[in-house]
């Protein structure tokens, strides 16, 4: 009964094309409205991570010194591949919503891919980060222990902090790579162009936004107070 | 049914008033009570009038009204002027009872699921019970074993949360002897109702009989002693010469360098850390990670035993405060400066 | 817009015409529906269904406040209480007006087809059934013990029950909210009709959408705090337990962050209401239209930054708590605007006292006696002698209760018949709403009483001599658990029996109004173009002052 109610013949072509849902009354609206709900959601994004930045200021500033020793247990050298890894899939995301409106639709396909390969690198670096740390028995809760050992429940904190932070950021990336793989196969199958984008711009923005969140993780966790 | 009116017959409907700190909080409330009615009843009188005035009609209409500006301006700013008196009266009592007289009376309570544990400078014990003179401020510094409570006593219209790895103080001073609840309001499990006891405001003379009949034990500072030989405190922090950590001679209340550049005043929060987590703030000149962790070896009432031997050894604490051997000091009129000597005499076991 | 008629006999045809109840039949064409309208009803069933679960969960805990000793065990008490607070704050207040009436009504009344991502609607409605049944998990399987509020350390060490699947519960639920909120910004920002200025949407939308913006700002932090919390719980490290290393007043602070602002989440929809039954039944412009839009987005900024003071006897700084108090008299200003206003209204109006007024009128009673005990607690000396004590528990329960529940009935009843088609019984009404009043002020005024005699709230037993108090406080329980049952039944015995109704049975204005009843899927079979601000009841006549 949807599709009763929507105009029949050349704008029906015309919807066809832009993808125009039967509650907006242009393509154009329908771009408002996406961008803006993707914003929104992001600004609850930065809320949501804004709470555990809130408790990582507040034990920073409680624990300076166990704070400062777990410095030395931050891989600077995995954790600054992967931000350059990060920069580098945020740039071919961008070039994929600019071929995207382009209407090229290889180059969406090509720069898509190289992102997605970008994406999946960050998360093989980060396993191998999450595993020395429980080689190095720095998982809390499970297998913590600590040296010095007076530091050890303050720096379990930190550590509880870390995963959590990074952690919450891996699930993000994984969101991001499901989302990514979606867009794939539609562009796959020639659905975006010049006049139908919006996907494309909408999951680029949440990929932005996702490699934002670790440009600021990167010098809370690995950088403040390192020490070779 | 006879029971109910039985139930009635003592009705309450406003508590009794017996501290100082009472008496302005009850005034700020009725005059907010005053208020607000007005308030209601103008908005209820308006109400009825309008709608008695203006019911439907056949035949009459609606007269359509903008608004009012100058009228909104008035329902804004009237309003706000109303509440900052409001707020400057709260905020007024609320400063005042920040910082307890110097010659406050001082006992240590101690939150437990679920009792009160209190322990007076004299050493002397009790749960669920406090026993205050009339007439003298009392200030309490509370501390929590395990989740958050709140130390309440309605009638003196006093409360404090007591949060756990902080002391909380809390002062009032009682004005009407006589028997008042004394609650927990934050919940705190299973028998957050139970966690309640009485607190008892005596005269000042049949306080000082009721304080004379106290266990043994020594004062709270002796039992602090106890504590500080036993735990072999005394190896290191010597006390006539520098050990291997610092002298504790003097320290109460005096500014302390830290390691790591800050300056910390040496107050019962700052000494109750240095024993629970002695690594937490290192004094300027030592090493960290000699002292052994305290945390879960000794009960809190324990730290402040501790802490009242080491005000002791503070000659400049003034004498309220030592928890010295002679007696909790008792103040016949509120405004003597000096225990009077039969009470400082009052012998104790 | 041309005004239309009142129609309150029966339209002809109706039986047969076509509307979003009747397109589509069969259990899939619900579960699977993307029309605001029919998720607005999956919602209404839902939350209706929590409403008498957390209700019942109250009836039962002040029968047990009977007796001083308590009759049931202090367990028992403690899991009824928490499930009361968690299913009524999370389950029932927070998504009651928007996500109903607010949900069925806010495309209609800017003139669009649907809210801007239907499909993300339908999914707040199972993220939300997903959490009710998680919280419900925790209820059935023994309880949680920790109050609505989940205060570490006890709920993260202590307590000995299901805290983490209540917590999962609630944190689930928050995404629905948020969902919600989002779906309103952005129908509000960019779906309105040609015509539909931002000076014209009616003043629900309004306070939906400030809703919608302490949803979409404030719920993402309630969730991360409640994953931080299970967290601790699992792995036992601290981050709110002070005794391995954390600070529980962190957890008061992230906590009330949301829970405050969440306050006007449950209020604010429920303003919306009464400025449109007043507006309606009194047949009139809403005084100051610009003044009431305005104090609801001041509500919502201001709630964001009044949370300190549910700690002012928690030991923060006696200057943070001085700043928290006199912020919490700013919001008190935009609250007190809309009451004058919504009062003036009135005067010179044409006044009927059909049901929906009843309920404004009750609302604007009792939630002015909820805002202004509001001022005993944001005056730091008075909030001292009543913290933690039943003087709080009265006093949201006027704003919650008396205000936002006779608000969510009161419009319930408004729109029944654009929602149904059918018209509610009138006296079997106006018995309920007098029934929920008087049992409403029984329950919940002595409290005021035992409040500041000091009785602590959360207490299975109690000292003898608050016996009276809290007797009378259980029978109106009782009264007001009858009050709403009535509605409960007359309201579905409306669906088959109820006097059919026309396209807009009470005159009112509006663009929900001028569509049939109940409307069509699309709403609108074309465009609406709007060419008057909203309550044109008719010309403007005086100006006052």
């Amino acid at each position: 009964m949807a599709e009763a109610l929507v105009p029949a013949g050349q704008e029906e072509a015309a919807a066809e094309e832009t993808h125009l849902r039967h509650h907006f009354a242009t393509p154009e609206q329908q771009m408002d409205a996406s961008t803006l709900g993707m914003w929104t959601f992001l600004i609850t994004e930065v809320l949501f991570f804004g709470g555990m930045f809130t408790a990582y200021a507040i034990y920073r500033n409680m624990y300076p010194g166990a704070f400062a020793s777990t410095s030395r247990y931050m891989d600077v050298v995995l954790g600054g591949t992967n931000t350059a890894v990060l920069i580098c899939s945020s740039l071919t995301m961008a070039l994929s919503v600019r071929a995207a409106q382009l209407s090229r639709r290889k180059d969406v396909i090509r720069f898509l891919i190289l992102t997605m390969i970008f994406g999946t690198a960050f998360l093989v670096i980060k396993g191998f980060e999450y595993h020395s740390k429980w080689v190095e028995h720095l998982v809390p809760g499970f297998n913590f222990s600590y040296e010095p050992v007076y530091y050890q429940q303050h720096a379990q904190i930190l550590f509880f902090l870390y995963f959590c932070m990074t952690g919450m950021h891996a699930l993000h990336m994984i969101v991001g790579l499901g989302l990514l793989t979606y867009l794939l196969v539609q562009s796959w199958r020639g659905v975006f162009h010049s006049n139908y984008y919006s996907p494309v711009e909408m999951i680029g923005l949440y990929w932005h936004f996702v490699d934002i969140v670790w440009i600021f993780l990167f010098p809370l966790l690995y950088l403040i107070g390192h020490r070779g | 049914m006879l029971a109910n009116i039985a139930m009635l017959a003592d009705l309450q409907l406003f508590p009794v008033a017996a501290s100082e700190q009472a008496g302005p909080i009850d005034s700020l409330y009725w005059f907010l009570t005053v208020v607000s009615g007005i308030m209601t009843v103008l908005i209820f009188v308006a109400i009825v009038i309008f709608a008695w005035k203006y019911q439907r009609r056949p035949g009459v209409k609606a007269t359509q009204i903008e608004g009012s500006t100058k009228l909104e301006l008035t329902w804004s700013i009237l309003p706000f002027l109303i509440m900052l008196i409001f707020f400057w009266w709260g905020a007024r009592i609320f400063f005042a009872a920040q910082n307890p007289p110097k010659n406050a009376m001082e006992v240590f309570v101690t939150g437990k699921q679920w009792m009160w544990k209190v322990q007076y400078p004299d050493g002397s014990r009790e749960i669920n019970a406090l026993h205050v003179p009339v007439g003298q401020p009392v200030k309490l510094t509370m501390a929590s074993e395990d989740v958050i409570h709140s130390f309440s006593i309605p009638a003196f219209r006093v409360r404090h949360d007591v949060v756990p790895g902080h002391y909380d103080t809390l002062w009032f001073t009682a004005t009407k002897a006589g028997r008042y609840h004394l609650f927990c309001t934050e919940y705190c499990g299973n028998e957050h109702a139970n966690m309640i006891g009485w607190v008892d405001a005596m005269e000042p003379r049949e306080y000082a009989r009721w304080a004379s009949g106290g266990g043994g034990g020594g004062d709270l500072a002796s039992q602090g002693q106890q504590l500080f030989q036993q735990n072999g405190c005394s190896t290191c922090h010597l006390l006539d010469a520098q050990g291997r950590c610092p002298n504790l001679r003097g320290l109460y209340n005096k500014p302390v360098d830290l390691a790591d550049g800050r300056t910390v005043t040496a107050d019962d929060a700052y000494i109750r850390e240095s024993i629970l987590d002695p690594n937490a703030k290192i004094t300027a000149g030592f090493e960290a990670n000699i002292m052994p962790n305290f945390k879960g070896q000794l009960s809190e009432e324990n730290v402040i035993q501790l802490i009242a031997y080491i005000k002791s050894l503070s000659p400049t604490t003034p004498a309220s405060q030592q928890g010295s051997r002679l007696q909790r000091p008792v103040v016949i009129a509120p405004t003597a400066k000096k225990p009077p000597a039969a009470a400082a005499q009052a012998p104790r076991q | 817009m041309a005004t239309i008629a009142p129609t309150h006999g029966t339209p002809e045809l109706a039986e047969n015409r076509v509307n979003y109840l009747n397109v589509e039949h069969g259990w899939k064409s619900w579960l699977f529906t993307t029309d605001h309208k029919r998720i607005a009803v999956l919602y209404l069933i839902s939350i209706t269904l929590m409403f008498f679960v957390g209700g019942l969960m109250a009836v039962l805990f002040r029968i047990n406040l009977l007796e001083p000793e308590g009759i049931f065990a202090p367990e028992t008490y403690n899991r009824l209480f928490s499930a009361h607070g968690i299913i009524m704050v999370f389950f029932f207040l927070v998504p009651s007006i928007p996500a109903t009436l607010a949900n069925f009504l806010i495309p209609i009344m800017v003139g669009a087809k649907d809210l801007a991502f239907p499909r993300i609607n339908l999914l707040s409605w199972y993220i939300y059934v997903i959490g009710a049944f998680l919280t419900l998990y925790a209820v059935i399987r023994g309880g949680v013990d920790t109050g609505w509020t989940f205060y570490a350390p006890y709920s993260s060490t202590y307590s000995n029950s299901y805290v983490l699947a209540a917590a999962f519960g609630v944190f689930t639920a928050g995404f629905s909210s948020i969902l919600t909120g989002l779906n309103f910004i952005v129908t509000v920002h960019k779906m309105r009709a040609p015509g539909m200025t931002w000076s014209r949407l009616p003043l629900f939308v309004w306070s939906n959408y400030a809703t919608g913006l302490i949803q979409v700002l404030g719920t993402p932090v309630l969730a991360i705090t409640l994953l931080l919390l299970a967290f601790e719980r699992i792995a036992h490290v601290g981050i709110f337990d002070p005794n391995i290393g954390g600070d529980p007043i962190l957890f008061q602070h992230l906590f009330w962050f949301y829970s405050h602002p969440a306050v006007y989440i449950m209020i604010l929809p429920g303003m919306g209401v009464i400025s449109e039954i007043v507006s309606c039944f009194s047949q009139k412009r809403i005084f100051g239209y610009n003044f009431v839009a305005f104090s609801s987005m001041a509500i919502a900024v201001l709630s964001f930054v009044v949370w300190g003071h549910h700690m002012f006897v928690t030991g923060e700084s006696m200057y943070t708590s001085l700043a928290f108090s006199f912020l919490s008299f700013m919001v008190a200003v935009p609250s007190a605007i809309k009451v004058f206003n919504w009062t003036a209204t009135m005067y010179k109006g044409s006044i009927s006292f059909d049901t929906p007024m009843l309920y404004a009128f009750g609302f604007i009673g009792l939630f002015t006696i909820g805002g202004l005990t509001g001022l005993y607690l944001a005056a730091l000396g008075t909030d001292v002698a009543t913290h933690g004590t039943y003087f709080i528990v009265a006093h949201f329960h006027y704003v919650m209760v008396g205000g936002m529940v006779m608000a969510f009935v009161g419009g319930l009843h408004f729109w029944w018949p654009k929602i149904t088609g059918r018209m509610y019984p009138e006296s079997w009404a106006k018995f309920a709403a007098l029934i929920i009043f008087i049992g409403f002020n029984l329950t919940f005024f002595p409290q005021f009483i035992l409040g500041y005699l000091g009785m602590p709230r959360r207490y299975h037993a109690y000292p003898p001599e608050f016996q009276a108090l809290n007797v009378l406080s259980s029978a109106g329980a009782s009264i007001l658990g009858v009050g709403y049952v009535i509605p409960m039944v007359y309201l579905l015995w409306s669906l088959k029996y109820g006097k059919k109704a026309g396209p807009n049975p009470y005159n009112a204005k509006g663009l929900e109004w001028t569509i049939p009843s109940p409307p069509t899927t699309f709403n609108f079979d074309v465009t609406p173009v709007v060419t008057e601000e909203a309550y044109n009841y008719g010309e403007l006549e005086e100006i006052v002052g």
